[in-house]
């Protein structure tokens, strides 16, 4: 079940992905591919290391075993100066924003321009006007990042993943606590940006609605490996019926909703003193 | 009994290995200085959060200190009929131990806790894991600047501590308690040496401002990204820095006097 058919090129080869976290084993044997061009959502249970698995395509944490290939390049074998030069083509967008807070909207979507161009300043405020005009915050641009709501930070951080042109972004749960209208924006940026810049997107999240909506491929992952993966339409007529459960959010069925415990008539009456 | 030798070893493996990852974690920050100095306007921005913003506290401390010194050195001193020799007693004190000692105290509770609550809120808020995503390295653009702004910080902060103290000093013995005031200065003058005392100190000082900074910045850079770590991150920036301050002027004065 963990192979998936390849369909184009492929921008994101996973294979055999190891990965352990002190006596915790969060992936054995994950393999996966993340289709070049399209929007790719990643889901799964919480706890399962979706953003783990982020962290481990950027380069931030290394596998224990296995390879994780970014446009060719195996990741957790370049040095310093190469990761870094990958980096610049990836865009990551923190659940947080992970905006400067020392910084104004203006500067934070400045700062990679800055860091990394050595782009006159009347270039740096075009490009940067224009993001931010994309992302609907020009207006903002002066403020800090603590005057922003929640919505507003994650569509300034996506006006800065944009800023220096990347072959892909990644979205670290990005509708997790949006009301229905920021909701609805960044699903509408996710998939404009996605198609006008021609992007790869990647995605995760467990709002399964949602991500499916604008996904053109979705990986489903659990207890350290890829459940099922395809279309959201393949998915959703699934055999499978964890993949059932999982994306109906049924409350009962092979997740039960009774943790493993003693039966519970002996329980309650004979073994009262235990408790 | 195996289970106490247990504990007791794994606990002294947590020690050395958090020892081992903040010389790591230095050495990093040593060899991210030539970055850190391309970038000399956040040198600047630190050097004010730092330095300036610190002065306040060590300035009136500073006075206090040396109007304190002056007062108990009065009192003792004129019992042998040598009140003359108070500005020698100040000024030594507080070139040679008070100055440095006391400013690395203070400017470990006031900047240091403020630098690990700062990163340590930074790693929080994944400001820095997002600054690694941008492939912009922490070590260039948060830690180094923090420990070159420390570094110069402090040696100036325990010098105008010295200065304000000897006037303060000169305010209780001289305008107060009537010691003459050239005998203050002179007696001073003659047995303050450059080398032997105002060195000395200024040593100290950049030593404990290297440690100082060095332990702040680890702890945030390695606290628990959540607000209880960042609370007990800060506490033990506290606790360590001032520690070392201690130990450290201890081992410097055996080994300067």
């Amino acid at each position: 079940m963990n192979t998936i058919t390849e369909n184009g090129s492929t921008l994101v080869r996973i294979k055999d992905l190891h990965f352990q976290r002190g006596p915790k084993r969060i992936f054995r044997g994950l393999n996966a591919n993340i289709p070049r061009g399209q929007i790719t959502t990643i889901m799964g249970p919480s706890g399962t290391g979706k953003t783990t698995l982020l962290k481990l395509i950027g380069g931030q944490i290394k596998p224990s075993q296995g390879s994780i290939e970014v446009d060719g390049l195996n990741v957790a074998s370049l040095g310093r100066s190469d990761l870094f030069a990958l980096r610049k083509r990836m865009g990551m967008l923190f659940q947080s924003g992970a905006l400067l807070t020392d910084l104004t909207v203006f500067d934070n979507v400045a700062f990679p321009l800055r860091e990394h161009t050595k782009l006159p300043e009347s270039l740096v405020r075009h490009l940067v006007l224009m993001r931010l005009h994309a992302v609907g915050l020009r207006g903002a641009k002066n403020l800090f990042p603590a005057e922003l709501s929640g919505g507003m930070a994650r569509r300034v951080a996506l006006a800065r993943a944009l800023v220096l042109d990347p072959m892909m972004i990644m979205y670290d749960e990005p509708f997790t606590g949006q009301d229905p209208i920021s909701m609805g924006m960044l699903l509408e940026l996710i998939k404009t940006v996605n198609n006008a810049l021609q992007l790869t997107s990647i995605i995760v999240s467990h709002d399964i609605q949602e991500a499916m909506s604008i996904s053109d491929y979705v990986i489903i992952v659990s207890d350290g490996v890829v459940v099922e993966a395809g279309s959201p339409a393949q998915l959703k007529g699934s055999t499978s019926e964890w993949v059932q459960q999982f994306l109906n959010g049924l409350a009962d069925g092979p997740v039960p909703f009774q943790l493993a415990a003693p039966d519970y008539a002996d329980e309650l009456f004979n073994s009262a003193g235990d408790a | 009994m195996t289970n106490w030798f247990q504990r007791f070893g794994a606990a002294w493996i947590t020690v050395f290995e958090r020892l081992g990852r903040a010389h790591l974690f230095m050495l990093q920050m040593l060899l991210a200085l030539p970055g850190t100095f391309r970038r000399f306007g956040l040198i600047v921005k630190q050097l004010f959060a730092t330095g300036v913003m610190t002065l306040a506290i060590i300035l009136v401390a500073g006075l206090f200190v040396g109007m304190v010194l002056a007062l108990q050195g009065y009192n003792t001193l004129v019992g042998f009929g040598a009140e003359e020799s108070l500005g020698a007693l100040v000024a030594l004190t507080l070139v040679r131990e008070l100055g440095p000692v006391v400013t690395g105290l203070l400017f470990a509770g006031r900047a240091g806790s403020a630098m690990t609550a700062e990163i340590g809120l930074m790693k929080a808020t994944e400001q820095l894991s997002g600054l690694e995503m941008m492939a912009v390295d922490p070590f260039q653009r948060v830690f180094s600047p923090r420990m070159i702004a420390g570094f110069i910080a402090l040696p100036a902060l325990a010098a105008m501590f010295s200065a304000v103290g000897v006037l303060g000093g000169h305010l209780v013995g001289v305008e107060l308690l009537g010691v003459d005031a050239g005998a203050y200065w002179s007696q001073m003058q003659s047995a303050v040496g450059f080398e032997h005392d105002v060195l000395n100190g200024l040593i100290k000082s950049v030593v404990f401002g290297f440690v100082v900074c060095w332990i702040a910045i680890f702890e945030g850079a390695d606290c628990i990204p959540t607000s209880e770590g960042v609370s007990s991150a800060t506490t033990r920036t506290v606790v360590y820095s001032s520690l070392a301050v201690l130990g450290l002027d201890f081992l410097l004065t055996a080994l300067m006097f």
